[in-house]
């Protein structure tokens, strides 16, 4: 559906991405991770037929985004990065202009205008001046554009910058509705978003994709020790002595504030969980918590896009 | 052409929503009311003591005497407004960031330069009509004849939207709309009196220089003659300057 081979850009003599290769199925939602300044934006933007590649080829639908420009953005619906939008025409004013540029035809305008006035929840400010409307608002209107035509493919870039929580939400809400319609590219920064979102990330660091998977993958690959939470009632130190012999076990961790709460981190081989407790009862403890810890997609991130290993890396 | 009247009918809502439109048809309105008047005015006066001077009776025509300058005074206008309404055509579009908006939809760019052409060149033409009730008045006081003044008008509309197509192509250089509507105001107004080097160059650069010079041609137009010459002469300068507009948004695309 959406194939990107190679892409290269130069912003002058600087690479803002370089050889950036993806495929994106259809119906897929593909979330498009990376820090700011990381190539987001260009790849987007390359895709969505705004600017040409220096290097490389995007297709959508098999066709050429450079060559076969118009009929590619007939089936792409697209919501940049800051929402642009004409701020002194009214919401159903801007989406008319909106549907007849994207081809709707004029009989259907009316109708099609009305469809994505009713999924994006603006029935209430159809009526008013997109240059009054709140950043919330001008998110929605700015998605409802990209939904007019029932385009096949959605690019929606950071579609949930700058909202207030509650907002945040209801986008999320929306996509997650929309899914079920559309291909679905979409970037941002924040990692439980797409981790919520998206069946599959692409991670892209200083113009390159550096790993490609889906969040439960990713997570576990790259994940190099469990860590699993312990509290127990009783003595810790020793029981602390004793789960450090146990096979597996790298490193127990007490913590300071509070001597009945371990850490014990234990290499990927397998569950070591059931051995620990049978280990606290056998010590005549009480076993108050027991819990794996999973590091989160925003470690896994940062391992990936820092070059310096982490604290916890050294460790290990 | 594809999406054309999308884009034009949003230009001309975004004209007529902005007070930029009515400051300037204001301003045109009454400059050319003033001058109208002047003209009017002088003629009165000249009818007066031309009672008195059978000779002069004679050379008393309404055509060279209130119309021809009159046109020629709305030219003047002209140069000062046409940059104040083409200046936000690209130059907005690229500072507010919805130019992505329009390049990713499947708008072929003539559409798009095209319209935004179209519907500037309208909006200045409802601000000239708002100049025909006093040729109406003047109809109703003398006999003008109608051909000339029709060509007069031709001439102001070709002039006009002349001045328009090199606008549009300073906004689409800038995000700035101040320096597009300097741009647009300093080319014109060079062009307005490029002719005048014509008596110290040499003959072939004066000729040249002459045929060049924008409002040399509209003067066929204000003298009520219809001139194929001077008609090529203002499609081909419109043509040109939209062409590059047309280049220069290629250029956006590869400049990002």
């Amino acid at each position: 559906m959406i194939e990107a081979e190679g892409l290269t850009k130069y912003y002058g003599p600087l690479p803002a991405i370089r050889d950036v290769t993806f495929t994106i199925e259809r119906g897929e939602v593909v979330g498009f991770l990376g820090p700011n300044g990381a190539g987001k934006s260009t790849t987007i933007r390359i895709v969505t037929c705004y600017m040409p590649p220096t290097t490389g080829l995007a297709r959508i639908d098999g066709l050429d985004c450079f060559s076969q420009s118009l009929e590619v953005r007939r089936r792409i619906g697209y919501l940049p990065e800051s929402v642009p939008l004409y701020g002194d025409l009214t919401v159903r004013g801007f989406l008319r202009f909106a549907a007849g540029a994207k081809g709707v035809e004029a009989k259907k305008q009316e109708g099609e205008v009305r469809r994505v006035v009713a999924v994006c929840g603006l029935e209430n400010a159809a009526h008013r001046i997109i240059g009054h409307l709140s950043k919330g608002f001008r998110q929605r209107v700015g998605l409802a554009q990209a939904l007019l035509n029932n385009p096949s493919v959605l690019v929606l870039d950071e579609p949930t910058i700058g909202l207030d929580p509650a907002h945040i939400i209801e986008i999320r809400r929306l996509i997650q509705e929309l899914r079920e319609e559309h291909t679905i590219l979409l970037s941002s920064h924040i990692l439980p978003e797409v981790a919520q979102i998206c069946q599959r990330v692409l991670i892209i660091n200083k113009g390159q994709i550096v790993a490609t998977d889906t969040p439960a993958n990713l997570t576990s690959q790259l994940q190099k020790s469990a860590q699993i939470q312990l509290q127990v009632r009783g003595e810790a130190k020793e029981l602390a002595h004793a789960l450090e012999n146990l096979r597996g076990v790298q490193r127990v961790i007490l913590t300071q504030a509070d001597q009945e709460r371990l850490f014990v981190e234990t290499d990927r081989s397998g569950d070591l969980r059931p051995e620990i407790a049978r280990l606290v009862v056998a010590r005549g403890m009480d076993l108050l918590e027991l819990k794996l810890m999973d590091l989160s997609l925003e470690d896994i991130f940062m391992q990936l896009v820092t070059e310096e290993p982490s604290q916890e890396d050294t460790h290990s | 052409m594809k999406g054309f009247l999308s884009v034009y009918r949003k230009e001309l809502y975004s004209l007529f929503a902005l007070p930029v439109f009515y400051a300037v048809a204001f301003t045109f309105l009454v400059i050319a009311g003033y001058f109208f008047y002047s003209a009017i005015a002088y003629y009165n006066l000249l009818s007066f003591q031309a009672g008195q001077n059978p000779m002069m009776a004679k050379q008393m025509n309404l055509m060279e005497m209130v119309l021809r300058p009159f046109f020629f005074d709305l030219s003047i206008v002209l140069l000062l407004i046409s940059p104040l309404l083409t200046m936000r055509l690209f130059a907005e579009e690229r500072k507010t960031g919805t130019m992505e908006l329009l390049l990713t939809y499947p708008l072929p760019d003539r559409s798009i330069v095209l319209a935004k052409y179209a519907a500037v060149v309208s909006a200045f033409a409802v601000i000239v009509a708002g100049t025909l009730p006093g040729i109406f008045l003047l109809n109703y006081l003398g006999s003008p004849a109608w051909k000339p003044i029709l060509c007069g008008y031709l001439g102001i509309l070709l002039l006009g939207s002349s001045f328009m197509s090199l606008g549009v192509f300073t906004s689409s250089l800038t995000q700035n709309q101040i320096i597009a509507a300097v741009l647009s105001f300093g080319a014109l107004l060079m062009l307005w009196v490029i002719g005048w080097a014509k008596s110290y160059v040499g003959s072939a650069m004066g000729e040249l220089l002459d045929y060049l010079s924008i409002v040399k041609h509209f003067d066929t137009f204000s003298k009520g003659i219809l001139d194929s010459r001077d008609l090529l002469y203002y499609l081909i300068f419109t043509v040109f300057f939209l062409f590059l507009t047309l280049r220069q948004m290629a250029t956006y695309r590869w400049r990002g």
